[in-house]
C-alpha cells in the first residue's frame, strides 16, 4: 500500500518538476523534439533509480560529512555509463542532447531524492521512489516536447502531422523562451486543479 | 575576447538561452538582496572553476594530453564535478574563517552552488568550445566571467520583477513559480534581440 503511494505520488500530486521546481535546468533544453526528450527522460529514470538504490545500500557506511562528495561520485559514474551508452548506440540523439547528458549530474532531482529519501529508507523503497520521480520528470518533458514539436515543426517523433492540414510552422515554439512559457502554463493548469498547492 | 564576453553574457545567456541554474534561479529570486549575494557567489565560483577545468582538460583529459595514445575524455564529467565540489568546499571554509558575517549571509547558498547547473554547464560548454572560441586560459577566464555575470544579471532582474509582482493581482493558481516561468520566458524573448551582435 505504502509502496504504491510512493510510486504514484511523484507522478502528479508531488511532481518533481512542476511542484517542487527541481531539475528544470536540463528539462527544457531537450524538448524541441520528442525523440531527445524521450531519451533524456529514460536516462534520468535510470540515474535516479540506481543512484537511489546505491546510496540507500551504502547509507549506513557513509559519514554524513562527506556524503555530498560520495553522492556526486556515484551519480557522475552512472551518468558516464549513460553517456557512453548513448554515444555507442544512439549517436544522433547523443549529439542533440550534447552537454545536457552531463548535466544530469547537477540535476537537482537526482541529488534531492538521494538526500530526501534514499538516505533514510530501505533499498527497494528507494529504488521505487527513484523510478517514480524519474517518470514524473520524463512526463513533463514529453508533454512540453509534444507541444513544441507539434506546433513548431508540425511533426510528432519526426512523422508529418500538421502540415497536411495547411498548418504553417510557428518557429517561435522552437526558441528557448517558449519552453518556459509552456511549463508556466502547465503549472497554472496543475495548480488550478490541485488547489492546496496554490500560494497565498 | 570582447566578443566572447558579450556573447556569453547577453546573447547566449545561461538562463535565457540554455536554462542553466533554473532551480536556484526560481527558488532564490524572491528578494533582490539574496539574489545579489547568490549571483556574486556563482560568478566568483565560475571565474575560478572554468579556467581550472580548462587546464585540466588541456593537460589531462584531452586525447594525447597525458601520454601518447591515451584519451581520458570520458572521465571529464567526474573530474569537472570533483573540481567544482572541492572548490566550493574550499571557498566555504575560507569565507567561514576570514569573514563570518559574509558566511552567515551566503551560508545557505554556498553548498547549493556545487549543484548549480550553470557552473557545470559553463565547464562543459567551455570543453566544447576549445579550439574555436576558447584558445587559452585568458579566454576561459573571460568566458567564465561573462557567463557568471549573465546569470547574475538574470537573477537580479527576476528578483526585482518578483518584488513588484507582490502587489499585483496574479491569478491564484499562477502565483509563485507559474508566473516566474512565464516572466522568464518573456524576458528570454526580449533577450533574443541581442542575437547576431558581433564586435
Amino acid at each position: 500500500m505504502k509502496l504504491s503511494k510512493n510510486f504514484t505520488n511523484p507522478l502528479a500530486a508531488n511532481n518533481p518538476v512542476i511542484v517542487q521546481i527541481l531539475g528544470i535546468c536540463s528539462a527544457l533544453a531537450v524538448t524541441v523534439k520528442l525523440e531527445p526528450a524521450f531519451v533524456m527522460g529514460l536516462s534520468v529514470i535510470f540515474v535516479t533509480a540506481f543512484s537511489n538504490l546505491i546510496m540507500s545500500l551504502m547509507r549506513n557506511g557513509v559519514p554524513s560529512r562527506i556524503r555530498i562528495i560520495v553522492q556526486l561520485v556515484v551519480i557522475a559514474t552512472l551518468v558516464i555509463v549513460v553517456d557512453q551508452f548513448l554515444r555507442a548506440y544512439m549517436y544522433d540523439v547523443s549529439k542533440q542532447l550534447s552537454v545536457y547528458v552531463g548535466l544530469i549530474i547537477t540535476n537537482c532531482i537526482v541529488m534531492g531524492r538521494v538526500e530526501a529519501f534514499a538516505l533514510g529508507n530501505k533499498p527497494w523503497d528507494s529504488f521505487v521512489d527513484g523510478v517514480a520521480n524519474g517518470i514524473g520528470y520524463a512526463l513533463i518533458l514529453v508533454i512540453v516536447a509534444f507541444f513544441r514539436e507539434l506546433f513548431g515543426s508540425g511533426t510528432l517523433f519526426g512523422f508529418d502531422v500538421l502540415s497536411r492540414f495547411g498548418y504553417v510552422n510557428n518557429s517561435l515554439m522552437l526558441f528557448p523562451p517558449m519552453a518556459l512559457i509552456i511549463v508556466g502554463v502547465i503549472i497554472w493548469i496543475h495548480r488550478s486543479i490541485n488547489k492546496d498547492l496554490q500560494e497565498k | 575576447m570582447l566578443n566572447l564576453f558579450i556573447n556569453s553574457m547577453l546573447i547566449e545567456n545561461m538562463v535565457f538561452a540554455f536554462f542553466f541554474g533554473m532551480c536556484s534561479y526560481i527558488a532564490v529570486s524572491k528578494s533582490v538582496k539574496t539574489a545579489l549575494g547568490l549571483g556574486a557567489a556563482v560568478t566568483f565560483v565560475m571565474v575560478m572553476t572554468v579556467p581550472l577545468n580548462y587546464l585540466l582538460n588541456q593537460y589531462v583529459l584531452a586525447p594525447n594530453a597525458l601520454a601518447e595514445g591515451v584519451d581520458l575524455s570520458f572521465l571529464s564529467f567526474i573530474l569537472f564535478i570533483a573540481v567544482i565540489a572541492a572548490f566550493v568546499q574550499l571557498v566555504e571554509m575560507i569565507v567561514e574563517k576570514f569573514s563570518p558575517s559574509l558566511y552567515n549571509q551566503l551560508g545557505i547558498f554556498l553548498p547549493l552552488i556545487a549543484v548549480n547547473c550553470a557552473i557545470m554547464g559553463g565547464s562543459l560548454f567551455m570543453q566544447q568550445m576549445v579550439g574555436t572560441e576558447i584558445n587559452n586560459v585568458g579566454d576561459s577566464i573571460v568566458y567564465g566571467l561573462g557567463s557568471g555575470i549573465g546569470w547574475w544579471l538574470a537573477i537580479v532582474m527576476m528578483a526585482a520583477i518578483r518584488e513588484k509582482i507582490e502587489y499585483s493581482h496574479v491569478p491564484a493558481a499562477l502565483k509563485g513559480p507559474g508566473i516566474a516561468f512565464i516572466i522568464t520566458g518573456l524576458m528570454g524573448i526580449a533577450f533574443m534581440i541581442f542575437s547576431g551582435i558581433q564586435l
